[in-house]
């Protein structure tokens, strides 16, 4: 019996089976995979909906759960489950990937079977990661996105598409190659893989640190955490499109996903102790990356180091672990996936049009030649400036308030700032290539978006909306598993401490817990 | 009183239709939806009010709540609504102005090819401000703030194609965005103390929670009026006002003069429970209210261009409402904002109503003069607003700054009143000046090209009735027979406050004796004004060489924007390239590049591999990875 779970990771990977036994006429297998990969992804979409209606309201554990061996031998399971933190992430996930496929412009004429082969492998990839609840499971997933991902780059990619795929696969692929190991180590101690298991056993503290920043080099990475970003502008500016927005969108949060779901689960003590640090590099990213942005004049590039800027948030979130700010985090993580994946469409569209894309100062006065274009990308500058309405604004608003009553209130100040910098380079940006006097040259390629290409882009727009006017669906079911989350890790610092002197930020922590509570 | 919600969600439906549906739609239809939701909005607005008057003073308290908004972790903040004296004035206010503004619009936009993009985002705007003032707690507040601000940049810019609106429009949102990052923080700030954004929790635990005059109630304060020195454009945050001149001139009389700016106003006003802790904060917001209405007033007396003089005065008179809210009269500056709201909508309608006749844009002053003949209603109607604005009696602007120079004398300040009181000279003297300037004297624009005439009833008749509110808005304020309708009305809202002028201070001077100061200034203003501009009275070439620098200094508006340029954004942009190339590109990368190519060096083995097989390097890991395992699993 296959559960809904375990049907929904690997219905995309069986839509790029059907694919590959696809034969014939290139032109019409091409036609065909597309039809399959539509289908399949279209499938899991609906599966993703089933899943959510399925979800039990207001309960914060894992549901769902399937369990069976899978490595006997070396006590390695299947097993999978979901719980709040984990489903929206899954959605973002089944809601983005069928929208990418009907991408039609995207300028994938050579091998199209393999490139939607490779989008539905991601897929299955991504949702195991979000889904997996055995460590050696999750890293299977882990490493298997990495693989369609260099395949996307390295195939369909820009000029400097080699360099760009070699830097990304070797900076992540090294960096979670520390993780196997410290999983490794973990299973030596403990003989489980088993996540639930493995929560709530204690170690000693040198070792639980060394182990959690395994983990944590691997998710800083993929995330990207200041100053492990070198891979992003690059791969961001070098893939195909679809393929930028998935990292952006959707790897990404894998690694915020990652901290979330290990660091407080596994090693509590140890991701306590550096939260201070984590919190600085966040910190640091939210303003590095916009600052950077403000210069940039390549428009993949800006919005490259925008991530970065709102990756960092999300982090500076998930790392100063208050219930507001955790309930943001997750939140934000849904809605700066949505925001990305919405500019780098309008992005794509724009490039089809001029063929590729050009410097900012090549525009101008776009929004005067392609009215309907130029609101779709006001709509998603003012998400991308927090601008309350929109769902960024929701989820940063509980992150910087979050942070700010946990007492973490300089970077709760200095991360606000954002608000004034994202003004500064998006607003800059637009008056650049929508505003100004338009330019003649750019008439006659300036077609406005049509019906389609707009619908297209209309359930992004809608959700972003949505989640900014009436959060509480999302709200109600993210809150009592990070609540949880947060309560499990204090609990086991208040343990250790029982043993142990407390270290002077543990106590702080554990003074914060007390006043949370007492809220 | 329970349709209060449908006052604010008309303008919204407006905007939704005329935004998505307006290009397919006839002008008239347009102006019918736009103009209609407000009007309609507008009556269910008096509606609210007669359901407020209905009840006993004390219990004017309406609230509303729509929906659940955000309610995370402790957090919860509804989409609710409150409907009570302060925030009627304003409803009436955004609802009644706005609704001429929109009818003036129509005639003022009607050969604009965006016409309807035009309404869609007046309606927004409308909607967003009614968001603003009904909000029942100050994150929903936030909201409104926030998108009158993105309204605000969409108008400014609403000329796009003009490199100078599209800058204008940029700056006005980046700026105000600086007084909003201290709103922001005060926003966490209020959370952290009362776990809560609702206005009456706050203000029925601030009295306990908060020391009088403790760091945390001057901290709060402090940086709400950080976002109101943003929005409502005082100093030091001020120089966006200006340059949002480029917006059509509707658009500056509604955000730019009645409404939006106000806003710090109504926040402060709306909060002056929090104030009334934190004597410091209320020194602060006097002082910087005076200082900008005696700085902008400065700055009013040499400008050519006609908007541009109504910005500085807008700027200006927003001064004198911070003073009144400042000095504990809030009740006052109110009545100023309201007389305000109906004079300068007046003034700018009036100025717009100028450059269509000239043919469009033509904004310089030295290009008019002469059109008191060819304009004889518009001339009327901004000689009224002139002399409202200076202050003369019986003009509704006579009892609303009167006020506010009375109770400033009154709680003791000398300094402050006399500050005020010079800003009131300056204030009559560039009113009438850009009276005489433009309506006086010899055409100075070309009149063989350019035929003045005068603008089509759609636009006269706002105008007619806004002369009509600056004539009679006073009756408001007037206090015979125990009638003070304005101010009655607002008591139960400010009940808690310190009444001025009740700690005593020795009266060193009569009510009387101030009434006649005032106006003694008004008279001073426009009397040299009338000399200079009308009898042509020269001054002497000494007098004339000595006040040269000043004139030069204010008419480069103090340098103040090339000293932000050169404090903040030059060193801004500088940090921003270094860490974008040598520190990221060269630095960083330059680390990642250079271990990769460490590794290359060390193992001339791996040549082969690091030409690209990446499967090799898989194959590698996974072959490391499993030997770890291995040894592990069987050590």
């Amino acid at each position: 019996m296959i559960g809904t779970l375990t049907a929904l990771i690997f219905l995309p990977a069986l839509g790029a089976l059907a694919i590959a036994l696809l034969r014939g006429d290139r032109d019409r297998a091409d036609a065909q995979a597309r039809r399959v990969a539509l289908t399949f992804s279209f499938l899991t979409l609906l599966l993703g909906l089933w899943l959510l209606g399925r979800f039990e309201l207001g309960e914060p554990g894992m549901q769902l759960l399937e369990r069976a061996s899978w490595i006997p031998a070396l006590n390695v399971q299947y097993l999978v489950g979901v719980d709040g933190i984990s489903l929206f992430l899954v959605l973002l996930t089944v809601v983005l990937v069928p929208l990418l496929l009907l991408v039609p412009w995207e300028p994938v004429r050579e091998n199209y079977r393999l490139y939607a082969a490779m989008v539905l492998l991601l897929e299955t990839g991504l949702l195991g990661v979000f889904l997996a609840l055995d460590l050696v499971l999750f890293y299977v997933f882990w490493e298997a996105m990495l693989i369609p991902m260099y395949f996307l780059i390295g195939v369909w990619g820009g000029e400097r598409r080699g360099y760009a795929a070699m830097k990304f696969f070797l900076y992540t692929m090294a960096t979670s190659v520390l993780m196997l190991v410290a999983i490794i180590v973990l299973y030596v101690q403990f003989g489980t893989f088993d996540l639930l298991a493995l929560q709530g056993t204690a170690m000693a503290p040198a070792r639980e640190l060394w182990l959690f920043l395994a983990f944590a080099a691997a998710f800083a990475v993929k995330t990207p955490l200041w100053p492990f970003h070198s891979w992003l502008p690059d791969a961001y500016r070098e893939a195909p499109v679809v393929g930028t927005v998935l990292m952006a969108a959707l790897m990404s949060k894998a690694g915020l996903y990652g901290f979330l779901r290990f660091g407080p689960t596994l090693f509590p003590n140890a991701f306590g102790e550096m939260i201070p640090y984590l919190l600085a590099l966040a910190l640091v990213g939210v303003l590095y990356g916009a600052l950077v942005a403000v210069v940039q004049g390549d428009l993949k590039r800006m919005v490259a180091y925008s991530s970065l800027s709102h990756v960092g948030l999300v982090a500076m979130g998930v790392f100063a672990m208050s219930a507001l700010s955790l309930a943001g985090a997750v939140l934000q993580m849904i809605s700066h996936g949505l925001v990305i994946a919405g500019v780098f469409l309008l992005l794509a569209l724009l490039a089809e049009r001029f063929g590729g894309l050009r410097p900012m100062d090549a525009y101008g006065g776009l929004m005067h030649f392609m009215p309907r274009l130029g609101a779709l990308a006001l709509i998603f500058v003012f998400a991308n400036v927090a601008l309350p309405g929109t769902s960024n604004f929701v989820g940063e608003f509980l992150i910087l308030v979050g942070t700010f009553v946990a007492e973490y209130r300089v970077y709760a100040i200095l991360g606000a700032f954002v608000a004034v910098l994202s003004a500064i380079y998006m607003l800059w940006m637009t008056q650049r290539v929508f505003h100004n006097p338009p330019r003649e040259e750019l008439r006659d390629r300036a077609r406005d978006l049509t019906a389609k290409e707009v619908a297209l882009l209309a359930p992004l727009v809608l959700l972003v909306f949505w989640i900014g006017i009436y959060p509480k669906p999302l709200l109600q079911r993210i809150e009592p598993s990070t609540e949880m989350l947060l309560l499990n890790a204090q609990a086991r610092v208040e343990q250790t401490l029982g043993i142990a002197d407390p270290a002077p930020d543990l106590e702080d922590t554990l003074t914060q817990a007390q006043k949370e509570e007492g809220r | 009183m329970e349709f209060v919600w449908v006052v604010l969600i008309l303008p919204l439906v407006g905007a939704l239709i005329n935004g998505l549906l307006g290009r397919r739609m006839s002008k008239r239809a347009v102006s019918g939806v736009a103009c209609g939701s407000v009007g309609v909005a507008f009556l269910f607005a008096v509606n609210a009010l007669l359901g407020l008057l209905r009840l006993p003073p004390e219990e004017r308290v309406f609230t509303q709540t729509l929906f659940d908004w955000i309610v995370a972790g402790g957090l919860s903040a509804k989409f609710s609504l409150l409907l009570d004296p302060l925030s009627a004035v304003m409803l009436l206010v955004v609802t009644g102005v706005g609704f001429l503004i929109h009818l003036y619009s129509v005639g003022y936009m009607g050969e604009d090819r965006d016409y309807s993009r035009y309404f869609s985002w007046l309606n927004l705007f409308t909607f967003s401000m009614l968001l603003l003032v009904l909000a029942d707690n100050f994150l929903l507040l936030f909201v409104g703030w926030e998108l009158v601000g993105l309204c605000s940049y969409l108008l400014i810019g609403f000329w796009f194609t003009k490199p100078s609106a599209a800058s204008a429009a940029k700056k006005a949102f980046v700026v105000t965005r600086v007084g909003d990052f201290g709103f922001m923080i005060g926003l966490f700030l209020i959370f952290a103390t009362f776990g809560t954004f609702d206005y009456f929790r706050v203000f029925e635990e601030a009295p306990q929670v908060l020391a009088y005059g403790g760091a945390l109630a001057t901290g709060i304060t402090l940086l709400l009026f950080a976002g109101a020195v943003g929005k409502s454009a005082q100093i030091p945050l001020y120089v966006w006002l200006p340059d949002a001149m480029e917006g059509p001139t509707p658009v500056s009389a509604l955000i730019h003069a009645a409404t939006m700016v106000t806003a710090g106003v109504y926040l402060i006003a709306r909060a002056y429970v929090l104030y009334e802790l934190a004597p410091v904060s209320m020194a602060v917001v006097a002082a910087i209210g005076v200082a900008t209405a005696f700085f902008a007033a400065t700055m009013a007396l040499v400008t050519h261009d006609i908007k541009r003089m109504l910005a500085y005065s807008t700027i200006s008179q927003l001064g004198y409402m911070f003073l009144a809210t400042g000095v504990g009269a809030y009740a006052a500056g109110m009545f100023h904002l309201v007389s305000h709201a109906f004079m300068k909508a007046l003034l700018f309608l009036s100025a717009g109503s100028v450059m269509h006749a000239l043919g469009g844009e033509e904004t310089d002053m030295r290009r008019m003069g002469g059109l008191r003949t060819k304009l004889p209603y518009t001339s009327t109607v901004f000689l009224l607003g002139s002399l409202g604005l200076s202050g003369i009696p019986p003009l509704v602007g006579f009892f609303s700054k009167d006020l506010i120079l009375e109770e400033t004398f009154l709680s003791g300040n000398t300094t402050l009143w006399l500050v005020g009181l010079a800003a009131a000279v300056l204030t009559a003297f560039y009113m009438l000046r850009g009276h005489f300037l433009t309506f006086y004297g010899k055409p100075r624009y070309d009149e063989t090209k350019v035929h003045p005439h005068e603008s089509p009833p759609v636009m006269l008749w706002p105008l007619f009735a806004l002369a009509a509110l600056t004539v009679f808005g006073g009756i408001l304020w007037i206090s015979f027979l125990n009638f003070a309708p304005f101010e009655k009305f607002l008591e139960p809202v400010f009940e808690g406050a310190r009444l001025v002028g009740e700690e005593e201070h020795p009266a060193a001077l009569s009510t009387g004796m101030l009434v006649l100061l005032s106006v003694l200034a008004a008279g001073v203003g426009i009397g040299i004004a009338w000399l200079v501009y009308l009898r042509g009275v020269t001054v002497g070439e000494g007098l004339r060489r000595a006040f040269r620098p000043l004139y030069t200094l204010l008419y480069n508006r103090y340098y103040v924007d090339e000293l932000y340029t050169a404090l903040f954004v030059v060193p801004g942009r500088r940090l921003s390239e270094f860490l974008a190339g040598s520190f990221d590109q060269g630095l960083l990368n330059g680390i990642v590049n250079g271990v990769g190519r460490l590794v290359d060096a060390l193992g001339g083995a791996l040549r082969r591999v690091e030409s690209g097989y990446i499967r090799a390097y898989a194959a590698w890991m996974l072959v490391g990875a499993l030997a770890i395992l291995i040894y592990l699993y069987l050590r």
